[in-house]
């Protein structure tokens, strides 16, 4: 088996010094895509902003790709390969668009890539293109998410992280983005993904980890998680 | 008629002076959210490198202002790292606080070091020279000195809304984080910032001995007048700082021709309390 692209390992994270995360592990595997679910306040974002560098470990270690990232900051992290889509997407709501997508690819300095990375998901995100010159904030809350999306891809990310993406999305418009990370991922991206939508997202996922109040309860494939009596009543209804 | 063209044109010279003073201070602001009450003192001490470049060297004010602007930037970045960064996060109070210490700090050096005594750089190539078109007379000093600020102004705004470096910049200002987020160094923009906020008031501040006696209180009533632009202006707005200085100027000019000298400030503090009565977040506040 081949190693994992991020490895997380008894991890303790929070804010201020105090810890909402209590000694967390999990792995993803190059090529996968990786869903952590679980109720509002659990610490999934908090996760999140500790792998990504805009927070730091109170203990415990981050590897990504064989190197330690724990104390790196956020700019050096992305200059490594991850990119993250930040909770409430996190836009730049007075710049244009097109200013948005270029700041996504601002460690690349050669102008013929950008223009080819920014076409590229021009064709993905079409109403994009119609809106290249308006400011950021005046662009629908859907239309905000596939920027938001579409500039974390602008650094060619190796891994991409999600953090819920589907908040304040109408139902047609969650399954389209869970449709569009499936193809991100399709193409060859890692993605890690935290959402609240525990059933849409494990549905589009490889494997999934559960976290209640800072820890991981229950982990598996995708389909086991769907199907454990647990998860379908704590988070499904049903 | 011609008296009041003649008034105005003095004031708005003097005005984009205090644009180019308040440019510095409205970018710090608007980037890092940090008001920079030792903004005053830099232009001090700029004035002070121009003085004694000029004085000792013999090396005229036109060309100090380079040095100047490079020394102000350093401070700048030097008083980033010693003071501001540990202010960042942080209450409001905090960076007032320490930038306040910072300037009373400043002012006392100089006052130690160069005695308060008021000093004049005499035989600059500027000098006294007027010119006249028609019959407007321009003071030579104060128009170079106005070109030069409206041209710095002109780079700084090009370069914010041009360059790469300067989307990173509105980033920056606008959401620290995701600015992060997408590789940018912000701790190095904020180093920047307030390096670029301290060179505006350095080069403002090297060309003014070739008009202005230069003594330790000097830069405190064109911190206090920065301000006032850079609040009357809409905090963080450049466009409206510019706008404001060449409004401050030109009222500070004509209230102290035609009331009283002693007048001109009340002035123009009444202009800066009256727009902020009708537009709290000032003209081009949003």
């Amino acid at each position: 088996m081949a190693d994992p692209i991020l490895k997380v390992a008894d991890l303790f994270t929070g804010y201020d010094g105090i810890p909402v995360v209590f000694g967390i592990s999990l792995e993803v595997m190059p090529g996968e895509l990786v869903a952590i679910v679980g109720a509002n306040g659990a610490g999934k974002t908090t996760i999140m902003r500790t792998i990504c560098g805009l927070a730091h470990p109170l203990k415990g270690k981050i590897m990504f790709e064989g190197t330690d990232i724990s104390q790196h900051a956020a700019h050096q992290t992305l200059k490594l390969g991850i990119s993250y889509v930040p909770e409430g997407r996190r836009i730049f709501a007075k710049l244009s668009v097109e200013k948005n997508l270029a700041l996504g690819a601002y460690t690349e300095n050669s102008k013929a890539e950008i223009h080819r990375r920014l076409e590229e998901l021009l064709e993905i995100f079409p109403v994009l293109r119609a809106r290249a010159k308006q400011t950021a904030e005046t662009l629908s809350g859907g239309e905000q998410q596939m920027l938001a999306i579409a500039r974390g891809l602008m650094s060619r990310p190796k891994l991409f992280m999600l953090d819920e993406m589907s908040l304040g999305l109408m139902p047609s418009m969650v399954e389209k983005m869970m449709e569009t990370i499936t193809a991100i991922n399709h193409a060859g991206t890692t993605v890690l993904l935290v959402e609240q939508m525990v059933q849409e997202a494990l549905e589009i996922a490889h494997r999934g980890y559960v976290i209640q109040t800072g820890k991981i309860v229950q982990f598996g494939t995708a389909r086991e998680l769907l199907d454990s009596e647990e998860v379908r009543k704590a988070y499904m209804g049903m | 008629m011609e008296t009041f063209v003649q008034v105005l044109i003095d004031g708005m010279l003097n005005g984009m002076v205090y644009a180019l003073v308040a440019a510095g201070l409205c970018l710090i602001w608007g980037v890092m959210d940090v008001i920079n009450f030792a903004h005053g003192e830099y232009l001090m001490v700029a004035m002070y490198v121009s003085y004694w470049l000029g004085f000792l060297l013999k090396v005229d004010p036109l060309l100090s202002v380079v040095a100047a602007g490079v020394f102000i930037f350093i401070l700048g970045a030097v008083t980033y790292q010693l003071i501001i960064r540990y202010t960042i996060g942080r209450p409001g109070l905090v960076a007032l606080l320490a930038t306040f210490g910072l300037a009373v700090f400043l002012k006392n050096l100089c006052m130690n070091w160069f005695s308060p005594n008021f000093l004049i750089l005499s035989d600059t190539w500027l000098g006294d020279k007027t010119l006249q078109l028609g019959n407007i007379i321009f003071p030579v000093p104060q128009l170079v000195a106005a070109l030069l600020a409206l041209v710095v102004i002109g780079l700084i705004y090009a370069m914010i809304n041009t360059t790469r470096f300067g989307w990173a910049i509105q980033a920056t200002a606008l959401d620290r984080d995701a600015a992060e987020l997408m590789g940018i160094n912000t701790e190095r923009i904020y180093l920047v910032i307030f390096g670029i906020g301290g060179a505006c008031v350095g080069i403002a501040g090297g060309i003014m001995p070739s008009y202005l006696a230069v003594h330790p209180e000097v830069g405190s009533m064109f911190g206090l007048i920065a301000f006032v632009c850079v609040a009357m202006g809409g905090f963080g707005s450049i466009p409206g700082a510019f706008l404001a200085g060449l409004l401050v100027g030109s009222v500070e000019a004509l209230a102290g021709f035609y009331i009283a000298p002693v007048f001109k400030y009340i002035a123009v503090f009444g202009l800066y309390l009256t727009v902020v009565f009708l537009r709290p977040k000032g003209i081009f506040g949003w």
